[in-house]
C-alpha cells in the first residue's frame, strides 16, 4: 500500500518536473519553430504550432544579408578570452580568500557580489566615455575587459567555494615540501580543483556569450558578437519575426550544443558544496 | 644538522595568548615529543617551528641561524601531518618526488632516492597508485617517504598515528623509532598519547596551556615528576594522589603512589578497602579499590592473572621508597 502511494507520488513529481521543464523550454522551441515559418505564418493569429509550410528561406536570407562567421568568431574570442583572463585573475584571488582569510574577507566577497546588483546602465556613460578616451570602442579588447570585469565577482565566488573544500593541510604540506607560492597554486591547488575550474570556465563562457547589454552598447561593426547579430534583425517596421528567429537560432545553437554536452559538469558546478 | 632553539617564543591569536614566552632547546639527532592534553598548544608550537604560523615574539633558530622570518619552504624541515596531506591527484611516486622536484634535484638522483625510500617503507608495490587507493597505514608511509627523501634537517610529526587503528599504531610507532635510529636525524613529535611519548622519546616536553610543565627523559618524568600535573599525566593507569592526614604523615600536602607500586594482601597491610571493578589484561590486572578511608579510590596494578571478586576486602601497602611527595603548590618535594 505504502509502496503504491510513493510510486504514485513519484509519477506526479516526474510529470510536474517535465511540465516545468517544458514551460521553461517553450520560448526556445517557439523561436526555433518560427525560424522555419514564412513571415506571414510567423504572425498568424491564432498562432500555428506545427502545421505550417516548413521553409529554410529565412536562413538563406540571413546568410545572404550578414556574415554569420564574423559574428560567431567575435563571440568566441570575446567570451573565451574574457573567461580565461577572469579565471587567471580569480584563482590567486580566491586562493587568498579561502586560505589566508582576514577579518574583512567576507565583506570583500559580499562587496564584490554587490557590484552585480548595480544596474549596468548606471555606469554606461562613464564606461562609454572611457572607451572613447582610450579608443577601444567597438574593439574586441574593450569588450573582453568589460565582460571579464562584469563576470569576475561570480568567478571569484565560484572558485572560492571550491577552494574552501580543499583541506588547507595539503597546501601546507606543499609549503613544507619547498613549494613556492607559485608552485603551490600551479602544481597542487589548480590540479586538485580541475572539476571546479572547468565548471567555472563553462558557466562564465555561457554568461559572457549571452551578455547583451555591453556587447550591444559598446560595439558597432567591427567587434559585434552574435548578440548584435540577433539584434540587427529586429526592425521598427515590416515583418521580421521569422528572420529574427532564424538569426536567434543560429546564435544560440553553438552554446546550446556546448551546454548539452557539458550539463553534468554545469550542474555539478552550480550545486557544488551544497551537498556534502 | 638539526639543532632547534626556541627563545622567548610567544604566540597570540588576537588577544588570546596560546604560547606564553617559552624557551626550549632541541639537540641534534634527538627524538623530542611534545605531549599534553588537547588545547595545550603542542600543535601550535610545532607549527611555529615549521613556519606555518608566525611567532608573535621571540626567536626560533635552526642550526644557529635565525629562522624566525624564514618561510616554511626554506627552513629545511619536513613535516608529516595527522591527515597525511598527500596530493590526491599524484601517484605515490609523484607524491614522494614532489619535494625533490621543488628542490630542483635531477631526475636520476630523484629516482635513486625514491626507490630507496620506497624499499625502506615497503611501498614498492604501490608506487604507481593514487593515495585514494591506499589504506591508512600505507598513506602514512607515503607521507613519511615524502619527508625522508628530502633529507631534512629535522622531521616534524603532528599526531601522525591518531588516524590509525590500535594494531597499526603500535607497528608504525616501532617503524618510526627504527627510522630515527637509522637516520639519526632530529625528530619533533606531537602527540596527546602518553604511551607514544614514553615509548618513542629521548626527551619529553610536557605542555599545559602553553606552559612547559617539565622536560626530561621518559624515565625521569616517570620517576621524578616535577608537579602534580606531570605526575597525573605520565603513567598509565594514573598515579593515585592522596591528600589529607595520610599525606601529612609524610610531611606533604599530597602524596602520589603509582598503581604498580602497591602490594596487595588478603590478610594484612597498611590500608584496607573493597574491590570494585577489575580489568584483566592477561599480563596485568588492574583493580579499583573503594572505601579506602583515604578520601579517594585507589587503582592497583598487579602483574599476571590475579583473580579477585568484586566486593572482596583487600589490604594494600605502598612501596615506601616509591612515594612521591608534593607541597601545597603541587610542586615535588625531594
Amino acid at each position: 500500500m505504502a509502496r503504491s502511494v510513493t510510486s504514485q507520488r513519484k509519477l506526479i513529481n516526474t510529470g510536474l518536473a517535465w511540465l516545468i521543464g517544458l514551460i521553461i523550454f517553450f520560448p526556445i522551441l517557439w523561436t526555433i519553430l518560427t525560424s522555419f515559418k514564412t513571415e506571414a505564418q510567423a504572425i498568424n493569429d491564432p498562432p500555428i504550432f506545427l502545421f505550417f509550410d516548413w521553409t529554410l528561406e529565412n536562413y538563406a536570407i540571413v546568410q545572404e544579408r550578414s556574415n554569420y562567421m564574423r559574428f560567431l568568431w567575435n563571440s568566441v574570442i570575446i567570451a573565451g578570452v574574457s573567461t580565461l583572463l577572469g579565471v587567471m585573475i580569480a584563482v590567486p584571488a580566491a586562493w587568498s580568500m579561502a586560505f589566508v582569510p582576514s577579518k574583512r574577507t567576507k565583506d570583500i566577497l559580499l562587496w564584490m557580489l554587490s557590484t552585480k546588483m548595480l544596474p549596468a546602465v548606471g555606469v554606461l556613460y562613464p564606461i562609454y566615455l572611457i572607451f572613447i578616451e582610450l579608443g577601444i570602442l567597438d574593439t574586441r579588447v574593450g569588450l573582453i575587459v568589460v565582460l571579464m570585469l562584469v563576470n569576475l565577482p561570480i568567478i571569484v565566488w565560484m572558485l572560492y567555494t571550491y577552494f574552501k573544500e580543499i583541506p588547507g593541510e595539503i597546501l601546507e604540506a606543499a609549503r613544507m615540501d619547498g613549494a613556492s607560492l607559485r608552485s603551490e597554486i600551479l602544481y597542487v591547488l589548480t590540479p586538485m580543483s580541475v572539476p571546479g575550474i572547468a565548471s567555472t570556465l563553462l558557466l562564465n563562457f555561457i554568461l559572457a556569450w549571452n551578455e547583451a547589454f555591453w556587447t550591444l552598447n559598446l560595439t558597432a561593426a567591427n567587434a559585434a558578437p552574435l548578440t548584435a547579430f540577433i539584434a540587427s534583425y529586429s526592425s521598427p517596421e515590416g515583418l521580421f519575426y521569422a528572420k529574427l528567429s532564424a538569426a536567434s537560432t543560429m546564435a544560440i545553437a553553438p552554446i546550446l550544443i556546448l551546454g548539452w554536452f557539458s550539463q553534468k559538469q554545469l550542474v555539478r558546478g552550480l550545486t557544488f558544496g551544497a551537498v556534502k | 644538522m638539526g639543532r632547534i632553539t626556541l627563545s622567548k617564543v610567544t604566540k597570540r591569536f588576537g588577544d588570546v595568548e596560546v604560547i606564553p614566552p617559552l624557551d626550549l632547546e632541541i639537540n641534534e639527532g634527538e627524538f623530542v615529543v611534545f605531549v599534553g592534553p588537547s588545547g595545550c598548544g603542542k600543535s601550535t608550537l610545532l607549527r611555529l617551528i615549521a613556519g606555518l604560523e608566525d611567532v608573535s615574539g621571540g626567536v626560533i633558530s635552526i642550526d644557529g641561524q635565525d629562522a624566525t622570518a624564514t618561510p616554511p619552504a626554506k627552513r629545511g624541515l619536513a613535516m608529516v601531518f595527522q591527515s597525511y596531506a598527500l596530493y590526491p591527484h599524484m601517484s605515490v611516486r609523484k607524491n614522494i618526488a614532489f619535494p625533490l622536484r621543488m628542490a630542483g634535484i635531477d631526475k636520476a638522483e630523484q629516482d635513486r632516492r625514491i626507490d630507496n625510500a620506497a624499499k625502506v617503507l615497503n611501498l614498492t608495490d604501490y608506487i604507481d597508485r593514487r593515495p585514494g587507493q591506499l589504506s591508512g597505514g600505507q598513506r602514512q608511509r607515503v607521507a613519511i617517504g615524502r619527508a625522508i627523501v628530502r633529507e631534512p634537517a629535522a622531521f616534524l610529526f603532528d599526531e601522525p598515528l591518531s588516524n590509525l587503528d590500535a594494531a597499526l599504531r603500535v607497528g608504525m610507532r616501532l617503524e618510526i623509532s627504527e627510522l630515527h635510529k637509522r637516520l639519526a636525524t632530529t625528530m619533533v613529535y606531537v602527540t596527546h598519547d602518553q604511551v607514544e611519548a614514553m615509548t618513542m622519546a629521548d626527551k619529553i616536553v610536557v605542555l599545559r596551556s602553553g606552559y612547559i610543565e617539565q622536560v626530561g627523559s621518559p624515565l625521569e618524568l616517570y620517576r621524578k615528576p616535577k608537579n602534580l600535573f606531570v605526575a597525573g599525566f605520565i603513567g598509565s593507569p594514573k598515579m593515585n594522589l592522596i591528600s589529607g592526614p595520610e599525606a601529612a604523615k609524610h610531611n606533604a600536602t599530597t602524596i602520589g603512589i603509582r598503581p604498580e607500586h602497591i602490594s596487595v594482601s588478603a590478610t594484612e597491610g597498611m590500608w584496607k578497602g573493597r574491590v570494585g571493578v577489575s580489568e584483566h589484561l592477561g599480563s596485568d590486572t588492574f583493580f579499583y579499590v573503594h572505601d579506602t578511608g583515604l578520601g579517594t579510590e585507589m587503582t592497583v596494578r598487579l602483574s599476571g592473572e590475579v583473580e579477585m571478586k568484586s566486593g572482596d576486602t583487600v589490604y594494600f601497602t605502598p612501596d615506601a621508597d616509591k612515594i612521591h611527595r608534593f607541597d601545597d603548590k603541587g610542586l615535588r618535594l625531594e
